[in-house]
């Protein structure tokens, strides 16, 4: 077991899936000798060559396109997409296309292909710094993987490559240099399992991605003031699992959801329905939602600041679903 | 040396005015680099390499009548056009009075509605199809303008680019596409995102003239955006420019090129630099002086100074405006 970075361990994912299986190849924009905007692919080329790892023009249509190509016939596809803001350029690929092929065809073709693109983001503004995975986790056909630690992103990159659908595999521009235990064994995290991070008895925090980490800090925060929070980290957001939610709902009776995404009709949207739909005898609050403002990401650093959610908004909405007195109302979200 | 820049109706004067604006693209530049590296600016896109083609290409532009849709590496059109190193400075620091955005959009993703600057989006290319639209409006409306709309030649691999030039084409649209070619969409070379030697060869495809000039030459480049606006002027529609150029930086404040550039080919290129070659001209053709040169060097900084004294005294954006213009008010 080594402490390494979430950077480092979609690296390892790559090489061993790569090293696994000849059919994997890798292709995106200065995926080759730069070794990838984010640094995920470095020393990729070096090992496999150019066949394997592609450097390509700056067509995301084209690379998706070409990689759900690919995927039809027989191949395994990483298409590295280098934000996700870019993938909105060759959206009808993911949407008309990968998430559809196996359906119109009636099932005779796969399409198993992963997506590796980069949410958040800061300082980058309004088309540089989108959290849209809701885009994506509303599509049948398609499945969403949002990790938020080094041992998720490795295991879950790895079953996303050997998964005989389409994945749209987002990754967390803050998250890359996060530390954290990964065993050296070949292992994988299923997709579509949902986890618990931290037990508590007094609320539920249900996140991903990195704002699984900020729930983690606020818990800190929240025991310190004689409050347990139990943190379901969803890790999958298409197939959603809510049975570890449900599970937490039932023992806490209270529950916040957190998503860096927009509140309106986003991933909080979502699981909230589900709770109540689900769970409502057990709730004794409504569920709130911790979430960016509604407002495109400025670039001003205070301006962006006050938009994006954080732990303190996260306590602050335990707390209210609580029914603790607080001074502060619920700045974000 | 030969008087190139008569014959393009030129006078002595203007020479000095366009290498003056080449110089200032250069010098500020330099200075955004340097408030990056001590902290004070979080991201910038250089201009370095590609100062003579955008000053050139401004050059033979209406300020406030013709339409621009720069991309970011045009510091140099923008400030021929009008646009001041103190406006750079507010956006590149995110300022409240930035009069680009007031602090909300990214550096270098120009929006200067006085001078018809019209901003980009941060994925490449979605800003050609907006010049053919900007170029329709103008031909319904009967409006004598032409469209500026730049881009790199790693952009013009993209989808849009293609969809844009079609329809400009279709429409006769007076539209000039300029591409900046620097060999490398960040880090991938030009070899490895097209199989053709020129993005300009692509035009005949479109059924409009494709011309490809030394970028470093801003003589050159004025020469073709004359004949290009001239063209568009005559209702005959769009023509591609395709400037080669050589970016003398990384691509941004946030990579290394060191990883994906020889450095003799840097220096090399280094050699031919524009703003020293144009220098050079001027002095061959007997309009400047060393001395000239120290004494507009001295003045640019001063006023690069001045703005960046300014820019970093000037206040944030007011956080009771984060949730202003998500809407029309």
């Amino acid at each position: 077991m080594a402490d390494i970075t979430y950077r480092e361990a979609l690296r390892q994912a790559l090489r061993e899936e790569m090293l696994r299986d000849e059919r994997v190849f890798l292709l995106g924009e200065d995926i080759g000798a730069y070794g990838g905007s984010y640094a995920v692919t470095k020393g990729l080329l070096e090992e496999f060559g150019e066949k394997r790892v592609k450097d390509t023009p700056i067509s995301e249509t084209a690379i998706i396109g070409a990689a759900v190509g690919a995927a039809m016939d027989g191949l395994r596809p990483v298409a590295e997409i280098m934000t996700i803001n870019f993938t909105l350029v060759a959206i009808d690929q993911v949407i008309n296309n990968a998430a559809k092929i196996h359906y119109m065809f009636g099932g005779q073709f796969r399409c198993p292909l992963v997506i590796r693109t980069v949410g958040g983001g800061r300082r980058l503004a309004a088309t540089h710094s989108q959290n849209l995975e809701v885009l994506f986790a509303h599509i049948p056909g398609l499945k969403v993987v949002a990790p938020a630690t080094p041992y998720d992103a490795k295991g879950l990159l790895k079953a996303a490559i050997r998964d005989d659908d389409p994945v749209v595999f987002i990754e967390h521009s803050l998250l890359y240099s996060t530390r954290g235990p990964v065993p050296d064994e070949d292992y994988v995290v299923p997709i579509g399992v949902s986890d618990i991070k931290r037990r508590g008895r007094d609320v539920t925090i249900v996140a991903y991605s990195r704002m699984t980490r900020e729930a983690l800090i606020a818990a800190e925060e929240l025991a310190k003031q004689g409050i347990e929070a139990e943190v379901v980290d969803l890790r999958t957001l298409r197939p959603l699992d809510m049975g570890p939610v449900l599970d937490s709902v039932a023992r806490t009776n209270r529950a916040v959801v957190v998503g860096e995404d927009w509140r309106s009709f986003g991933i909080g949207a979502e699981v909230a329905a589900r709770i109540q739909e689900e769970a409502f005898d057990e709730l004794d609050a409504p569920v709130l939602r911790v979430s960016q403002l509604e407002v495109p990401t400025p670039y001003a650093a205070n301006l962006e600041k006050l938009a994006f959610p954080g732990s303190r908004q996260i306590v602050e909405a335990c707390q209210q679903v609580l029914n603790i007195q607080v001074g502060a109302p619920v700045a974000a979200g | 040396m030969d008087n190139r820049h008569a014959a393009l109706g030129l006078n002595d004067d203007a020479l000095v005015a366009m290498y003056e604006k080449m110089l200032l693209t250069r010098l500020l530049d330099e200075r955004a680099w340097v408030l990056n590296r001590l902290g004070k600016v979080h991201f910038l896109v250089s201009a370095q390499g590609h100062e003579a083609c955008q000053v050139g290409a401004a050059w033979a532009l209406r300020p406030g009548v013709d339409w621009l849709l720069p991309y970011y590496r045009d510091l140099g059109v923008i400030l021929t056009i009008g646009m001041t190193p103190r406006d750079y400075l507010l956006a590149l620091l995110a300022k409240a009075e930035d009069p680009n955005s007031g602090g909300r959009q990214m550096p270098s993703h120009w929006s200067y509605p006085p001078l018809n600057i019209f901003t980009g989006s941060s994925p490449v290319g979605t800003q050609v199809p907006h010049a053919a639209g900007i170029a329709y409006g103008a031909k319904l409306r009967g409006d004598d303008i032409v469209v500026y709309v730049s881009f790199g030649e790693g952009t013009a691999s993209q989808g849009d680019v293609h969809e844009g030039m079609n329809f400009a084409a279709v429409h006769k649209l007076p539209v000039i596409f300029l591409c900046q070619n620097n060999r490398y969409a960040i880090s991938v070379p030009q070899q490895k995102q097209m199989a053709v030697e020129n993005v300009a060869d692509r035009a005949a495809g479109y059924g409009f003239p494709g011309v490809v000039v030394d970028g470093m030459d801003p003589l050159a480049v004025y020469a073709a955006m004359q004949e290009a606006v001239e063209r568009a002027r005559r209702g005959e529609g769009p023509t591609l420019i395709e400037a080669k150029v050589y970016r003398l930086t990384p691509h941004s404040s946030d990579d290394d090129d060191r990883t994906y550039r020889p450095r003799e080919e840097v220096e090399e290129w280094k050699r031919r630099d524009g703003v020293a070659r144009f220098k050079e001209y001027l002095m061959g053709v007997g309009v400047w002086t060393e001395e000239a040169d120290q004494e507009l060097r001295r003045r640019l900084l001063a006023e690069i100074d001045a703005a960046v004294e300014y820019a970093q005294a000037a206040a944030d954006p007011e956080p009771s405006d984060l949730l202003r213009h998500v809407y029309a008010e």
